[in-house]
């Protein structure tokens, strides 16, 4: 069995969720292929070589993939498909955004947040917001699938490179263009590798008191995260947002502060090793999965705790 | 312009499923059923768009029961002027859901196609792009701003995992839409009423396109394991010990 792995990147480094896309394909086939499709992509490609793990690399390097717009990548990934019993990438907004619309050119069902794999047909994964657990068998001969990153690890480098052959095919389907990126730069870690997340919910009541979530945060040299209603209220930007609809999390240290605990927002993070919640509602549903929980008025104890690191 | 909005009837997002009796599906005898909140989104985007202009028709479509006619009526009391209903009892999945809907859109052929991001009960994240892939068109997913310019293309902001990213699309072109591009009106009692005489057409499913077979198997739907339970602390001090002694603060 042979795996095509979508790689995920910015022309210049591999997304960590690949790394772990790449671990969920050790998985299910002794051949692993990662697939690198850019503009000026080169050094991803070398980084993609170095993978545990990792049998070839393909290298699609023209400017007709350097924007990552999915119709063009769609249509250079079902090119190759044929080849492999599956393709897979990681369920970011990329992996969601492009493999669908693999599966309609190759007329398979994706299978979405595959969280375990039981056997090359059988993939688990989380619905209704994460309440339950489906098991499903996919019945199409390739299987198109996005993982869970925070189900897989990530794929160390450091070993010879493998194999590295370019391809030459290009697709420009002339009917989107990039305008431009907005990415946001900080020095925090990203949400999906920090070993600390810090998030602050609507309690924060300011983009100015989020400060003390950021100030928390950077005491552990963590992330931070936020409910949707905080993010709706315009304290911090959308990319930060935690749970069903947002980003999953499962870092070592995972601290809710002012955070009520809606099923939506579980989904998000409560694969996380250990969990404190701060809340001054004794009821809050976010205790129930809490293995520290401090009713208390955030803004008492959070400079309180802060001190105390 | 003609936009075409697919809406799904899905479990109100309150309330707590569980698996049937047998294991192998979602109970939902007596569960309170709504418009998924992705697709309220995009009609109230939809009405948001004719509101701007003087040329839209707002179509809404559903492939689902034909109870699901209760949500294609909100839609309507929101603004959108007529529904269809591709009626099955079968739980279809994405590709053959995309598989109706690209036939709509090859009846209809609308400008704008207007979905949620995923449904909130399976999560999927799927039918626009499958869609998009059939019709052969352009994609915008995770839309935060909808721009439509007059050189026959739309503008879109998209929330991605590291901020924001802005695309130029071609028209006709397929969108879905996140949670900050708008916030949806609540229908008032007049608009109620007169959505009671806009059209709802049924379509049975087998008459629109030869019926999808299924591509997975349901093996099992089960809760997954709880997190054990965990201890209160009643003050910063003996948090940071016990977080210590947990080697949370390694
Ligand atoms: C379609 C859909 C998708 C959604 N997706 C997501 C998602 O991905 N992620 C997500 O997070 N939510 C999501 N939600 C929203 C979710 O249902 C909740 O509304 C949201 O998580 C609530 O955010 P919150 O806990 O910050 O706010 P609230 O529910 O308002 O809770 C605030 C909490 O702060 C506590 N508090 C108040 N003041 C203080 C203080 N001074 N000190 C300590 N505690 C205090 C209160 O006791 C309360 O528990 C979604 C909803 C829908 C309908
Ligand atoms: N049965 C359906 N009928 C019409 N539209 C649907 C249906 N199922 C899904 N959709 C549309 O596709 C979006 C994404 O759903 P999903 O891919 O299932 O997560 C929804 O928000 C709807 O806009």
């Amino acid at each position: 069995m042979s795996v095509l792995v979508l790689a995920q990147h910015d022309n210049r480094v591999l997304n960590e969720g690949t790394r772990r896309a790449v671990t969920a394909a050790t998985q299910l086939g002794d051949s692993v292929v990662v697939l690198v499709a850019g503009g000026g992509c080169q050094a991803v490609a070398t980084q993609a070589c170095e993978m545990e793990g990792v049998t070839k690399v393909l290298c699609a390097d023209a400017d007709c993939f350097r924007d990552q717009m999915a119709e063009n990548i769609a249509q250079l990934v079902a090119e190759l498909a044929p080849d492999f019993s599956h393709v897979i990438a990681v369920g970011s907004t990329f992996g969601k955004n492009v493999l669908p619309r693999l599966g309609a050119l190759l007329d398979v069902q994706p299978i979405s947040d595959v969280v375990a794999i039981e056997s090359p047909d059988i993939f688990v994964r989380p619905i209704y917001a994460g309440d339950l657990l489906v098991r499903v068998q996919s019945q199409d001969s390739i299987k198109v699938l996005t993982v869970r990153g925070t189900a897989f690890e990530a794929a160390p480098s450091g070993r010879p490179p493998c194999a590295l052959e370019p391809l030459s095919a290009t697709f420009e389907l002339g009917l989107s263009e990039l305008v431009k990126r907005e990415i946001s730069e900080s020095d925090f870690p990203s949400l999906e590798n920090a070993r600390v997340v810090v998030s602050g919910g609507k309690a924060l009541g300011s983009r100015e008191n989020f400060d003390l979530i950021y100030r928390l945060a950077g005491k552990f040299k963590g992330a931070v995260g936020a409910s949707r209603s905080a993010v709706d209220a315009g304290y911090v930007p959308n990319e930060l947002q935690v749970g069903q609809t947002g980003r999953m999390v499962a870092p070592e240290l995972y601290i809710a502060v002012g955070i009520s605990g809606a099923v939506q927002h579980l989904a998000g993070m409560k694969d996380s090793k250990v969990v404190v919640a701060i809340n001054k509602d004794p009821d809050a549903a976010i205790f129930d999965v809490a293995d520290f929980g401090l009713v208390a008025d955030l803004f008492d104890v959070l400079p309180e705790l802060e001190a105390q690191l | 312009m003609k936009i075409l909005v697919p809406i799904k009837r899905v479990v109100d997002y309150n309330v707590k499923v569980r698996p049937s009796d047998d294991g192998l599906d979602v109970d939902l005898a007596n569960v309170k059923m709504a418009i998924n909140p992705f697709c309220e989104i995009a009609v109230e985007e939809a009405v948001r768009i004719k509101e701007s202009r003087n040329d839209c028709e707002i179509i809404v479509v559903t492939v689902g029961p034909a109870k699901a006619s209760e949500q294609l009526r909100a839609a309507l009391a929101l603004g959108a002027d007529r529904a269809l209903l591709i009626e099955t009892d079968q739980r279809l999945e994405p590709l053959a859901i995309a598989k109706c809907l690209h036939k709509v859109f090859e009846l209809e052929a609308p400008e704008l196609v207007l979905l949620g991001k995923q449904a909130v009960d399976y999560d999927n994240n799927q039918t626009g792009q499958i869609l998009a892939g059939l019709c052969g068109i352009a994609q915008g997913t995770f839309c935060s701003r909808i721009v439509l310019s007059d050189a026959g293309t739309v503008e879109v902001s998209r929330e991605v995992d590291d901020g924001l990213e802005v695309q130029r699309l071609k028209l006709p072109a397929v969108l879905t839409t996140d949670l900050r591009l708008n916030e949806p009106r609540y229908a008032a009692l007049a608009q109620i009423m007169k959505a009671k005489k806009k059209p709802i057409v049924v379509t049975a499913l087998a008459d629109l396109i030869p019926v999808p077979s299924a591509r997975t198997k349901t093996l099992g739907v089960a809760i997954p394991p709880a997190r054990k339970a965990g201890q209160m602390v009643a003050s910063v001090q003996e948090l940071v010990e016990k977080l210590k002694a947990a080697g949370g603060l390694a």
